[in-house]
């Protein structure tokens, strides 16, 4: 990156503005087209005919009287589509229709194209399936003890998916320097995403044979790839058109079966078909937070200086792969960023259960392990009887610094988030002094800006963004990113209006089109306002470079004279001295030709080189704080979350009002998996899903929401656009542990599983004033054959980022 | 997207002309209001009418008449937004306000209607879904199949019972009249409801309820209490309506206490009354009154939260209830 602030320093004129969006207004008035409102004529509706059924043989299929049905114009079944696909290289294990297994109640078994979605719902009582049933594994210990019959072939034997063991330093040193070793055991229950706009597709071939599809995606470079192998057709031939998503937070970042189905059934119709899901198949598709249970000793020294960290986890995948291998790496990879751990081992195992797969969640595979540390971190205070502000305060990792697991921090603005929430929530005379029934709780987290490794390996960039300008003065930024509510169009125009010194409102973003924009690898991980914004940051820099060239020669100033601001390009020291934006374009274009440029960017190398280092690095990590005050009702273990005081490490807002939306829609999902959300089944019913509807599904409303008090701190990192960083996801993690860590200050007692729903209060309310111990949370979790662990050298021990020889490994055994 | 069936839909001027068409239509017939439950359960398939006979148009059932002294007439096809803001009964029965501004969603009272909500179908976690989800179960007795998925052994359906209005209905002393083409009848709210999640109502589907009767109020004062997971859109999986009419020295001459959400139809728990009766409220006795409420509720698995625990609950919301009346 040249410069951050472009080539004369000057104030901001855009970045750091509550600008409203770009697509503000076509929102506001229902006018933005989502897939569902996508029509074209001959158009037929699909419908997916699902298992009932949680984990079977299929013996046969009989579409013959859906097909009779009139109105029926196509009926396809699994031998229709037989290669196999999956968002993972390594977990290649879904079929867009099962073929010869289902493998949880909601996988499709064939598909319905109609003229219209009534006949295709008729169609579906008409086709007859034969299943032989197989035994269901519904839990993480069943999964671990089943060996027969597997839900898959593959994996790391019976029901386990993958096991991973990595050991960062010497351990039992470690944890012989502590003079506190704590041992504690916690559940995170899954829930899912609960996006407003149900997932919806429209597939179309048109005159030459080309396919496009229409889809509520957040990775239409993803679905790109899984229709070129699925539909066995070139991916040149092939458009994917992501529409706006009415929600996303992860849940639309799989190719999805419905997505190929309609492909396929416009492939064999040749019509358009379409397809949006009841709110039920919304659940069935899922890929949301894995239920997780994990063990974690910690050593620490009196001053709370953390001597070593061993931490366990086991993750319920549910029926297919998804995300979770990098999903179980997630709950191992980002312990270290917040609080210094010198030495640390992550064991990790994910298995397959006959449940809706899961995968991406809003900080995917980090608020599980985040809670466990936060709550054990306030266990070890109060044992050490050291304030929680104060221990974690002191051992934060410095900036600049390689974690023990080899993970480069940046900028880390923590400090100032703590001191922000606890000087603004009266900390000090709360903490332990509020009345019986009231408290007050602190915790911490820190997420990626971006992953730093692509999800398939390539050397080419992570986002691409092609500016075009025109002799009218017109900018167009094109961009394979997909603005997912959360305003990445928006964050395009800003950057390219802040460098080019026009109004974000005169710029064109044409964003998530294969055909048209470069590639963006999708909307997930938090990286899109860092990579995208690097990469139109390169591509506007270039363009003005262009016009400052012309613009000097024009008006006979020396180059570094030439600014941009206010719609015009003009000498600095003498500024009525100068052209339009529209005059300045259109001298580039006469002396350079058509005025076209690109950025892109790649993130930095990561300095882990070791297996399973690709997970966890980041061009910067964001940072929170939160102090929640709550009521705990004694006589019903009813929680109500009176406010919540956030700081977040935003590097620097590009526009503070959407990172405030940000950090507070963060702090309303937080709160509704710290309270109520689950998704739960019926074990021995079937395995159903217990309640698949936006009615039953608990989730907060406005009036759950509390107060929230935002902070945004500003610290700009080097690695981002302007010095920005994430804020989709990182504000969400303290929230969970905060909520119990408050409960505890109020009626002291331990939740140490989420969501913390008023029965488990009650109960831990109870049992405390039978004398018992006044906790409710799992006991232990399930022995399981770890594999030998994978040794790295820390970089204080002199290591060099690689894994150990084998060899050597044992020796040092 | 979930698609409603077809079915015929006919909209009667008057009472007489509506049972008329109930006759006609015979057992595929329903009557709509709000439709706010009746559509969506018919977009699920749980309830499968040919034939819709919307209320809605019926002047005759959109009337409140009388005030505290004389008693009410509530006219069956107000919308629960009206009740709420009803002068009347705000001033009168303001118990009828309350319970009725819990009800769901400002939108769905919009709609939704005080009588529609008094003939609710009862509610069931394993029956509130769609179609498919039902199948994959092999349905319940409630509609499809034939066993209780809630109580397998159990001969009848535990459907529960899921107005708020309907125990306050009940604790008031109200009536409501039933008018068929064999004629018209009066019924007691507490005679209305029957214990079984399938037949929960002392009603034949041909009959229109177009009138709720509540009584003069007297000296009586009324509260309800609702448990449910939010502020907003869930139904009681616990609702406690409690009267209590009290002597100028504070002795109570006659109360009532009815637990809704816990089971098919509504409880009411007489030996909790019994402990109140011909004497002064106090905390020994609010307390052995919620502990008798607390041995009658006996929730199943069947809502959300768990059952353990509801049951629990009606220990402290029969307190709270009787304090706030106190």
């Amino acid at each position: 990156m040249a410069t951050n602030n472009g080539d004369n320093e000057q104030p901001l004129k855009v970045v750091g503005k509550p600008f409203r969006k770009v697509d503000a207004r076509a929102k506001c008035t229902g006018q933005t087209l989502f897939a569902d409102d996508i029509t074209l004529p001959r158009m037929l509706f699909a419908k997916l005919l699902r298992s009932h059924v949680p984990h079977a043989l299929i013996k046969s299929i009989d579409t013959s009287k859906a097909i009779a049905l009139p109105g029926v114009v196509a009926v396809i079944t699994g031998r229709d589509l037989p290669i196999p696909y999956g968002i993972l290289p390594v977990s290649q294990d879904e079929h867009a229709l099962c073929i010869d297994k289902v493998r949880f109640i909601g996988d499709p078994v064939a598909a319905i194209a109609a003229l219209d979605e009534d006949t295709a719902f008729e169609a579906m009582d008409l086709i007859e399936v034969e299943y032989e049933p197989l035994e269901s594994i519904s839990t993480i210990e069943d999964a671990l003890s089943i060996e027969q019959p597997r839900i898959h072939d593959y994996g790391s034997g019976g029901n386990i998916h993958k096991k991973v063991s990595l050991e960062f330093g010497d351990m039992e040193e470690g944890f012989a320097e502590a003079d506190l070793i704590r041992e504690d055991v916690f559940f995170y229950e899954g829930n899912t995403h609960l996006p407003m706009e149900q997932h919806a597709a429209l597939a179309h071939f048109d005159a030459d044979g080309k396919l496009t599809l229409w889809s509520a995606t957040q990775t239409p470079h993803y679905v790109h790839r899984a229709l070129a192998k699925t539909l066995e057709i070139p991916a040149s031939h092939i458009r994917v058109i992501a529409t706006p998503n009415g929600g996303g937070f992860g849940g639309k970042s799989d190719p999805f079966n419905h997505e190929i189905v309609v492909a396929k059934l416009a492939m064999i119709t040749g019509r358009p078909v379409k397809v949006t899901l009841t709110r039920e198949e919304v659940f069935y598709c899922h890929r949301g937070r894995h239920p997780v249970l994990m063990w974690v000793k910690t050593g620490v020294k009196r001053d709370g200086a953390i001597t070593a960290m061993h931490f366990r986890s086991l993750l319920d995948g549910g029926a297919y792969g998804s995300y979770g291998v990098a999903s179980t790496f997630y709950t191992g990879a980002l312990q270290t960023v917040t609080y210094n751990i010198p030495r640390y081992k992550f064991e990790g195992v994910r298995v397959f259960t006959n449940k809706p797969p899961c995968g991406p969640k809003r900080g995917h595979g980090t608020p599980q392990p985040r809670f466990a540390l936060e709550v054990q971190i306030d266990k070890i205070a109060e044992e050490l009887g050291l304030d929680p502000v104060e221990i974690r305060r002191r051992h934060l990792v410095p900036p600049d610094s390689v974690t023990a697991n080899y993970l480069r921090v940046g900028s880390n603005g923590l400090g100032e988030c703590i001191d922000k929430v606890v000087e603004a929530s009266d900390w000090k005379n709360k903490f332990q002094k509020l009345p019986y029934g009231r408290g007050i709780g602190l915790a911490c987290g820190s997420y990626l800006c971006g992953a730093g490794l692509p999800i398939y390996w390539n050397d080419m960039p992570h986002s691409g963004v092609q500016l075009r300008l025109d002799r009218q003065g017109g900018v167009c930024v094109m961009c394979g990113s997909i603005d997912i509510g959360q305003g990445s169009d928006s964050i395009l125009a800003y950057i390219v209006a802040e460098v080019l010194g026009i109004d974000p409102f005169d710029i064109r973003v044409l964003t998530a089109d294969t055909d048209l924009t470069p590639v963006d690898l999708g909307s997930y991980s938090s990286r899109v306002t860092l990579m995208t914004g690097n990469a139109a940051l390169q591509a506007a820099e270039r363009a003005r470079e262009l016009l400052t060239i012309a613009v000097a020669e024009k008006l006979d100033v020396p180059i570094e004279n030439i600014t941009f601001a206010e719609r015009r390009a003009f000498d600095v020291e003498n500024p009525d001295v100068g052209v339009s934006f529209a005059e300045a374009v259109q001298l580039a274009e006469a002396k350079f030709g058509t005025i076209g440029t690109v950025g892109s960017y790649t993130p930095p190398r990561s300095p882990g080189k070791f297996k399973g280092a690709g997970v966890g690095p980041s061009p910067a990590y964001s940072y929170s704080a939160a102090v929640v005050e709550a009521d705990v009702d004694p006589e019903t273990g009813i929680i109500t979350v009176e406010r919540v005081w956030i700081a977040h490490d935003i590097g620097r807002s590009i526009n503070p009002a959407l990172v405030m939306g940000q950090v507070e829609g963060s702090v309303y999902m937080g709160l509704g998996e710290a309270l109520m959300e689950e998704m739960t089944y019926r074990g021995n019913r079937n395995v159903v899903h217990k309640f698949p509807s936006l009615l039953e599904y608990k989730s907060p409303t406005t009036l759950e929401m509390c107060d929230v008090k935002t902070f945004l701190v500003e610290d700009p990192d080097p690695n981002g656009p302007f010095g920005a960083k994430e804020v989709g996801q990182g504000p969400l993690l303290p929230i969970p542990p905060a909520v119990v860590n408050a409960v505890y200050d109020a009626v002291g007692v331990r939740i140490d599983e989420v969501p913390a729903s008023p029965d488990k209060v009650l109960k831990a309310i109870r049992e405390k004033a039978q004398g018992k111990e006044g906790r409710y949370g799992p006991k232990s979790v399930p022995e399981v054959e770890w594999p030998a662990p994978l040794k790295v050298l820390t970089p204080a021990e002199g290591g060099d980022g690689r894994e150990l020889p084998r060899e050597a490994a044992h020796m040092k055994d | 997207m979930m698609r409603l069936p077809k079915f015929e839909y006919r909209v009667p001027r008057e009472i007489s002309e509506a049972v008329k068409m109930m006759a006609d239509a015979g057992p595929d017939g329903m009557f709509v209001a709000g439709g706010t439950d009746l559509y969506p359960n018919m977009k699920r398939r749980q309830q499968t009418p040919k034939t819709v006979i919307s209320v809605t148009r019926l002047q005759e059932m959109r009337a409140i008449r009388g005030d505290a002294e004389t008693g009410i007439v509530i006219g069956p096809s107000i919308s629960l937004t009206d009740i709420c803001n009803h002068p009347v009964i705000n001033r009168d029965y303001p118990v009828v306000a309350e319970a009725a501004r819990l009800i769901s969603t400002p939108l769905l009272r919009n709609m939704g209607t005080i009588g529609g909500n008094l003939l609710l179908d009862t509610r069931c976690n394993y029956y509130d879904q769609n179609y498919e989800w039902r199948k994959g179960i092999n349905f319940c007795m409630k509609k499809d199949g034939d066993i209780c998925w809630v109580a397998p052994s159990s001969p009848k359906c535990w459907a529960v019972q899921s107005a708020d209005l309907v125990p306050v209905m009940v604790a008031l002393g109200a009536r409501v009249k039933l008018v068929s083409t064999l004629g018209e009848r009066m019924v007691t709210a507490e005679g209305l409801y029957n214990d079984d999640g399938i037949n929960y109502l002392h009603k034949r589907p041909d009959e229109l309820l177009t009138e709720i009767h509540l009584p003069p109020r007297n000296g009586m004062k009324a509260v309800y209490k609702k448990l449910r997971r939010r502020g907003a859109f869930d139904f009681p999986v616990l609702g406690v309506a409690a009267t209590l009419d009290r002597a100028e020295d504070g002795t109570v001459r006659d109360a009532r206490l009815i637990l809704g959400g816990v089971a098919p139809a509504p409880i009411r728990v007489k030996e909790a009354e019994g402990i109140l009766v011909g004497h002064k409220l106090d905390q020994e006795r609010m307390a052995a009154a919620a502990e008798a409420c607390y041995l009658k509720a006996r929730p199943l698995d069947n809502t959300d939260f768990l059952m353990n625990w509801r049951k629990q609950m009606a220990r402290p919301f029969v307190l709270r209830a009787l304090e706030e009346l106190r």
